[in-house]
């Protein structure tokens, strides 16, 4: 059975999906790669995960199960218990997630005490041997800090203690190294992979850089404007991509362009709330679009183990020719 | 002086010390943002300046646009020294310098029409009529990708990208010469970076521009830039043509910092280079070679003396004594 499993998921605002029909599943130990450009609804799925969408936003699914537990039938105390103990989640900016006013000793404790309680004597030691875990030299003097005494990389550690502090089984990591320099990048995701590894936790990686992704992620999820357009193996999505958007974004890297005068670039952005056109969601972009492409939605297929949301999948179109 | 390759920009041992206090009755410290810093670059080049935060490159950028005045050293312009300018022609300067910032959604004023945000300058600077304004920022909407249309919007109704797009078609409502731009790109999505980028690239092709392009991300510096300088705590470690630094990096920085880059592809991904440790305290910066705390080829040598910027037999400047004494392994 895998850790956690979504099938249909939508969250909808009014007459807006931000998520439409969202399907995929983490195993333990497994690290599952979410990309996509702003407005693709990684964040506000993984924000739905966690129960953390207020009104007027809703929340709908075929199974939101962990651990075969259904967790929006769950009642919102039930559900509280597992969020945060086994279920965690890093946020992106490291400087505004963590509270100013208090120390981030006293701000690891209370994620302890809420969901593992304990003597305040024995709380301070387990907080100090979180913030070893994640790299934080002088640890017993660093709980005293407030957050402002933090470089970014520092409180995003803070932030990963705080996280694994109940050893949950699924982390949620948004957007974790975005605000951060490349060479402390390197380090966050390699401590969180670490952790991940020796926990054998799930790790959701939810992220708009395709090589962080390529290079961390077991599995990848490429989401468009709400939707899954392709799903499988990281190696075998980067090495031969089967949706244009996917196929797009790769080569709209630098990268990808070496040699050449000018990159790829896809035409246009990412259709917003009210300008979501009919029939495939990426039609007016792409460069492969027929009429069929303009008026009717493709669904999402699976064959070999990778699904694609496209009437035309490029690797069908390779093996043709 | 109107040769292709004639150098516009020229700076020479550029610093800025900030003094800062450090409480009541302790002695104010000194941080040196910028610790001599050279360059020079060409009508239509790229100069990428390429560094973590702190690094001393947003302070470069300030400098050269003359908002800020440098503590010492020179910045010279077509040959003349921008510090000593007075009047007309430190006016006329001004404008021939431009700069692009990071964030498109700070840097248009939400009150004001993307028309009255384009003319801004024209209306400051020239005594050009209401007409030939309009006309100016129509052309450079178009040459920027945007529309006539788009002209009596307000920012809030545009994109990051499109935005962005304004910000560019504003720093060239007055024909300048160089632009500085500050991390142009990073605030935007990756099919929408690339948009961006060759927009750039396209628009310093036609007008002739020079850019100082300031950026954190290599992968971006290797597509645009023609030369690059690479900063650590404010001074230059290495420099040279782009090819050469990304093909052969001789600093350990450079190579830590390109190694750190993800790559899609697993042929590009070089050997993984971890470096310990954050950048020190610009206050209280270390001995010796600035670099010495996070770098594993440091040597008793390194933690007393610090290290000149050498020039090599291939024109590159590479600051480490690893490199002058062929210990580096690599």
């Amino acid at each position: 059975m895998s850790l956690l499993s979504i099938q249909d998921l939508s969250v909808t605002f009014g007459p807006f999906r931000a998520v439409d029909r969202l399907s995929y599943e983490v195993n333990a130990g497994e690290v599952v790669g979410i990309v996509g450009e702003s407005g693709s609804g990684k964040s506000v799925s993984s924000l739905a995960l966690m129960g953390l969408i207020d009104y007027p936003g809703k929340v709908t699914a075929n199974e939101l199960n962990f651990e075969g537990m259904k967790l929006l039938e769950m009642k919102d105390k039930a559900r509280r218990k597992i969020t945060g103990d086994e279920i965690a989640m890093i946020f992106q900016d490291p400087m505004t997630a963590l509270n100013p006013c208090f120390t981030v000793g006293d701000q690891i404790m209370e994620a302890i005490a809420v969901h593992q309680g304990g003597s305040r004597k024995e709380r301070k030691l387990k907080a100090v041997d979180l913030l070893r875990q994640v790299g934080i030299p002088a640890p017993e003097e660093r709980i005293k800090s407030f957050p402002h005494q933090l470089s970014g990389g520092m409180s995003q550690r803070v932030m990963i203690a705080m996280a694994i502090a109940c050893d949950p089984k699924l982390l949620i990591a948004d957007e974790p190294t975005t605000a951060l320099d490349v060479t402390i990048q390197a380090q966050i995701i390699d401590l969180l992979l670490d952790l991940q590894r020796q926990k054998n936790m799930g790790l959701i990686l939810i992220t708009h850089d395709l090589a962080l992704v390529a290079e961390a992620a077991d599995r990848v999820v490429v989401m468009y404007a709400g939707q899954v357009v392709e799903t499988g193996p990281a190696a075998e999505i980067f090495a031969r991509p089967s949706h244009p958007y996917t196929e797009a974004l790769m080569k709209s890297l630098p990268e990808s362009s070496q040699g050449k005068a000018r990159l790829d670039a896809l035409p246009g952005v990412v259709p917003g709330a009210n300008d979501r056109p009919s029939g495939c969601l990426l039609n007016p972009r792409c460069p492969y679009a027929t009429d069929k492409c303009r008026t009717e939605e493709p669904e999402l297929i699976e064959t070999d183990g990778r699904s694609v949301r496209c009437f035309t999948p490029l690797t069908q179109q390779e093996d043709a020719a | 002086m109107s040769t292709e390759n004639a150098v516009v920009l020229q700076g020479t041992n550029l610093k800025q010390h900030y003094r800062v206090s450090q409480g009541l009755f302790k002695p104010q410290g000194i941080v040196k943002a910028l610790d001599g810093v050279d360059f020079e670059v060409a009508a239509g080049k790229t100069l990428a300046v390429v560094g973590e935060s702190g690094c001393g490159k947003s302070t470069l950028a300030r400098q050269l646009t003359m908002i800020e005045t440098p503590t010492s050293g020179k910045i010279q312009f077509n040959g003349k020294d921008l510090l000593t300018l007075e009047g007309e022609e430190k006016k006329e300067a001004r404008e021939r310098i431009q700069i692009i910032f990071q964030n498109p959604y700070g840097s248009l004023n939400p009150r004001k029409k993307v028309g009255h945000i384009l003319e801004e300058p024209l209306v400051i600077n020239s005594e050009m009529n209401p007409a030939g304004r309009k006309e100016r920022a129509l052309y450079l909407l178009e040459r920027v990708g945007l529309k006539a249309e788009h002209y009596d919007r307000y920012p809030h109704m545009f994109s990051g990208g499109q935005r962005q797009r304004i910000a560019i078609a504003r720093g060239l409502m007055l024909n300048p010469k160089v632009v500085v731009a500050d991390e142009p790109v990073s605030a935007l999505d990756v099919s929408v970076q690339a948009q961006v980028l060759n927009l750039m690239m396209d628009l310093q092709e036609e007008f002739g521009l020079a850019y100082i392009f300031i950026s954190h991300d290599l992968s971006v510096v290797e597509h645009i830039a023609d030369e690059v300088m690479v900063m650590y705590l404010g001074r230059v470690v290495e420099q040279g043509p782009a090819e050469q630094i990304f093909k052969a990096p001789k600093h350990p920085y450079t190579r830590a910092l390109l190694s750190s880059t993800p790559r899609i592809n697993p042929q590009q991904r070089i050997e993984k280079i971890r470096l310990p440790g954050e950048l020190p305290s610009p206050l209280n910066p270390p001995l010796g070679c600035a670099f010495h705390g996070r770098c594993k080829y440091a040597d008793e040598h390194c933690h007393h003396v610090t290290p000149e910027l050498i020039t090599k037999d291939d024109g590159s400047l590479v600051r480490c004594f690893g490199h002058e004494q062929n210990r580096l392994d690599y």
